[in-house]
């Protein structure tokens, strides 16, 4: 081969290469912001997909009838423009008038009544079924106007609907198909609604594509969406984020780990930041011995064990600045979650001392079970280990995990609650200690008080109520509350975003620097 | 050979069958999948309605018999998450690692065959010390660290090749190189063995001694016999790489088979996991039987064993 025809091959070559290798969408000359995570995403509804990733895309794609602020916490309108409540089990509402849907038609009461009657029929196999279970059903009293009617009271209903009961247009799910066993499949029905961002097309395992919805309504508190397109990406693993997210390939990703976000930091090529979530980490004792290792039954053992582990450090050296060690059993941000009540500060002396009054002067040996961030409870393992208590880590799937919990074999699980992202104590206190599978303690002063704390509309008695549980929890430690997580987030330099105290990134309000 | 076909044959449906009835078994074992469908928020009345809908309240055996008779009607089920047939996914899917799985093989062939050659040419010279460098260095090294390496060097660094995807020949050359070096070390030894044996032989001197020039000798009377167990475990590993190609597509993102076995995994989604166990079982199967076809075609005395 002559030189000048090696030339025109290798020239050849880097021109198909160059081809090959022109950007994915994504950025800001594509006005796309392109995000990704480790999950496939095959079902757009926010009611037949209960994952993270779906929550965000619920409310780029629909809107609920109020809005949060979520830096006041105040309730403000969406779809509706004034709610009351009727009595304690009733909301009436007046809607907003000229929203239109993704397809064109007309928003009005008939799509709120057939949402609420759909999704709070227990046959339509919502997936989280009690982020609507607590409404009854809807009627209309106007072409504008509608009432919820609840099955009782429920005083965190304006949280629940400001959050997760997004509204469909009606007769969204008649055209569900039928699947082979007879039964409706809701979740394949095409996304439609009335959200500022639109959705185009999904193919399950690689991406999701929306684009800004040029109608969206004026005065809506989520404002006008200014990106073109928003596309989510699978991309499974981490360190593939992150290359792509140095080459272009990806605007925003989420949950990098402690290390490699500081590397990122430190490089300057994009923004990096630690932002707090609604997910909270604790470790629930076996405290009636169910497990057959008995030794949290003793009270001054699960003294020993909370003044034994270093939750500052974990969350200092671990988790990120934004974390917080916790004294409830709940979120600081959520309603009712008092934090005045009993604390246990890192002694390890005294969780010796006390181990010696519980007859373990030597310690002893236990399963500690875990299913998340195996680094955290190694911490925990590590504090034990100093204090001469052994723990042997038996870190497990979440499905396997649950189902030891509620069989009652886990002495001490390291487990953490998202709550939905519901800034309520009802979403995690009362889920876990009224009495259910869940509950580690099944102590009825602390069911009676979250009972109260569930039904009350007195925001005081409820926050009364709350925490007459919340110190009983503490003070017996049912849980020693361990911290607030925190996520590191990482986005392009081009791109003005912010992060929120809920793990719901906003990118309807993100724009292009 | 009829009967030895048949018999080859039926331990293969064995095999399969067993491969799904435990694979059934073990997904049990891991825990209730109607807890992974519900979600980490979701109450005990949310994964007891899950359990009811998708029938796991069932018994598993009677669980197993009801799959096992559908899918040999050809009907996998439905997805419980990606809310479509099984069938449907699966070879909307499989195309892609069947591509990947054939760019692997093909490297990993066009790579050690000639090294095999050169190292059995010049046993002990330089070249065979290289040769098996490389085969050390591919046995030993992990794909994904490996996947990676290459990652930063030709996706970051000099940003040659794109990174994730699957949508031009240039996603595909990365994990094609990452998948197929694992394989190139046996097949690399095992022709570098094989013309060893083969040039050391009564037929090539005859050859050689008849004035026959070097290559035609090396390629069309020394290659031609030396390569018969190079095409056999060329199959197995071709059957291999589509179900080890789970990391590799993890990492580049690709959306293939393997990539959807592990996220069925994870969501606990029984219906897919059955169907692409059963899947690469049979494609594993069916090339081992064919290898094993190969070899009794080519030596009748394996027949008769």
């Amino acid at each position: 081969m002559s030189y000048k025809s090696s030339y025109l091959l290798a020239g050849a070559i880097a021109t198909a290469i160059g081809l090959a290798v022109s950007p994915a969408q994504a950025g800001k000359s594509d006005d796309t912001l392109a995000w990704a995570t480790d999950r496939e995403v095959a079902v757009v509804d926010p009611y037949y997909n209960n994952t993270r990733e779906l929550v965000v895309m619920g409310h780029l794609g629909w809107d609920s009838l109020l809005f949060r602020d979520i830096k006041t916490g105040e309730f403000k309108p969406l779809l509706a423009t004034k709610w009351e409540w009727d009595g304690n089990k009733r909301i009436v509402v007046d809607l907003r008038e000229g929203v239109k849907f993704h397809d064109g038609s007309d928003f009005d009461a008939d799509d709120v009544v057939y949402t609420i009657n759909h999704v709070s029929n227990k046959d339509s196999g919502v997936l989280s079924f009690k982020n609507v279970s607590w409404m009854k059903n809807a009627e209309k009293l106007g072409s504008h106007k509608v009432a919820i009617n609840l099955h009782k009271p429920f005083p965190a209903a304006l949280a629940f609907l400001s959050n997760v009961v997004f509204i469909m247009p009606s007769g969204h799910y008649d055209s569900a198909p039928t699947k082979a066993d007879g039964k409706k499949d809701y979740g394949a029905v095409k996304a439609v609604g009335t959200g500022p961002y639109q959705f185009v097309e999904v193919k399950a395992g690689d991406y999701v594509l929306w684009k800004k919805n040029g109608n969206y309504f004026a005065g809506s508190p989520k404002g006008k969406p200014q990106i073109g397109n928003i596309k989510f990406r699978t991309i499974k693993e981490m360190n593939t984020q992150i290359a792509e997210l140095l080459t272009g390939g990806l605007d925003w990703i989420w949950d990098v780990p402690k290390d490699q976000a500081e590397r990122l930091k430190d490089g300057g090529k994009v923004t990096v930041e630690n932002a707090k979530t609604m997910r909270v980490s604790y470790m629930a004792f076996d405290v009636h011995g169910r497990s057959g290792q008995e030794f949290f039954k003793n009270k001054k053992v699960r003294e020993a064990v909370a003044h034994a582990v270093n939750r500052g450090s974990i969350t200092k050296n671990l988790v990120g600045p934004a974390s917080v060690v916790i004294p409830s059993a709940c979120h600081p941000d959520q309603f009712g979650c008092a934090q005045d009540v009993p604390k246990w500060n890192y002694d390890p002396e005294k969780a010796k001392a006390l181990l010696k009054e519980a007859g373990y002067p030597d310690g002893f040996e236990f399963d500690i079970y875990a299913y998340r961030q195996r680094e955290y409870t190694e911490a925990v393992i590590g504090d034990l280990a100093k204090v001469g208590i052994k723990a042997k880590l038996n870190f497990m799937q979440y499905r396997a995990l649950r189902d030891l919990v509620w069989k009652g074999k886990t002495p001490i699980n390291h487990m953490t609650w998202g709550s939905n992202s519901i800034p309520d104590v009802s979403a995690i206190t009362s889920h876990f200690f009224s009495g259910g599978r869940d509950d580690p303690a099944k102590d009825p002063e602390v069911i009676k008080a979250l009972a109260e704390g569930d039904t009350a509309t007195d925001p005081k008695v409820r926050e009364a109520a709350y925490k007459k549980a919340l110190t009983k929890i503490s003070g017996e430690l049912y849980w020693l509350p361990m911290f607030t997580y925190a996520k590191y987030y990482a986005w392009s330099n081009d791109l003005d975003f912010k992060t929120t105290p809920d793990e719901i990134p906003r990118f309807y309000t993100a724009k292009w620097k | 050979m009829l009967q030895y076909m048949l018999k080859r044959l039926g331990v293969a449906v064995l095999v399969a069958l067993t491969v799904s009835l435990i694979t059934f078994s073990m997904i049990y074992l891991s825990g209730d999948p109607a807890i992974a469908l519900a979600g980490e928020s979701a109450t005990e009345e949310d994964i007891s309605n899950i359990r009811k809908f998708y029938g796991y309240d069932r018994p598993i055996i009677i669980q197993y018999l009801d799959w096992l008779w559908r899918a040999l009607q050809g009907d996998f089920g439905q997805s419980h998450y990606l809310k479509s047939s099984v069938a449907g996914v699966i070879f909307e899917r499989l195309p892609t690692t069947m591509l990947l799985g054939a760019c692997a093989i093909s490297f990993a062939l066009i790579l050690s065959i000639p090294l095999g050659v050169l190292a059995a040419i010049r046993p002990n010279s330089l070249i065979d010390r290289f040769a098996l460098t490389i085969a050390v260095i591919g046995q030993a090294m992990p794909s994904f660290w490996f996947a990676l390496t290459l990652m930063l060097w030709f996706g970051i660094t000099w940003r040659l090749l794109p990174i994730t995807g699957s949508s031009s020949w240039a996603n595909f050359v990365m994990p094609a190189i990452a998948l197929g070096y694992y394989v190139t070390p046996g097949v690399m030894r095992l022709t570098r063995a094989g013309m060893l044996e083969v040039l050391a032989s009564d037929y090539i001197r005859t050859a050689r001694a008849k004035g026959l020039r070097p290559m035609p000798v090396l390629f069309k009377h020394a290659l031609r016999n030396a390569i018969l167990p190079v095409v056999s475990l060329a199959a197995v590993q071709f059957g291999f790489m589509l179900g080890g190609s789970i990391v590799i597509e993890t990492i580049f993102a690709i959306n293939g088979l393997g990539f959807l076995a592990w996220e069925s995994i994870q969501r606990a989604d029984l219906p897919v996991m059955q169907a692409i166990v059963l899947v690469l079982s049979v494609f594993y199967i069916a090339l081992t039987f064919l290898s094993d076809m190969l070899n009794a075609f080519l030596d009748p005395r394996i027949r008769v064993r």
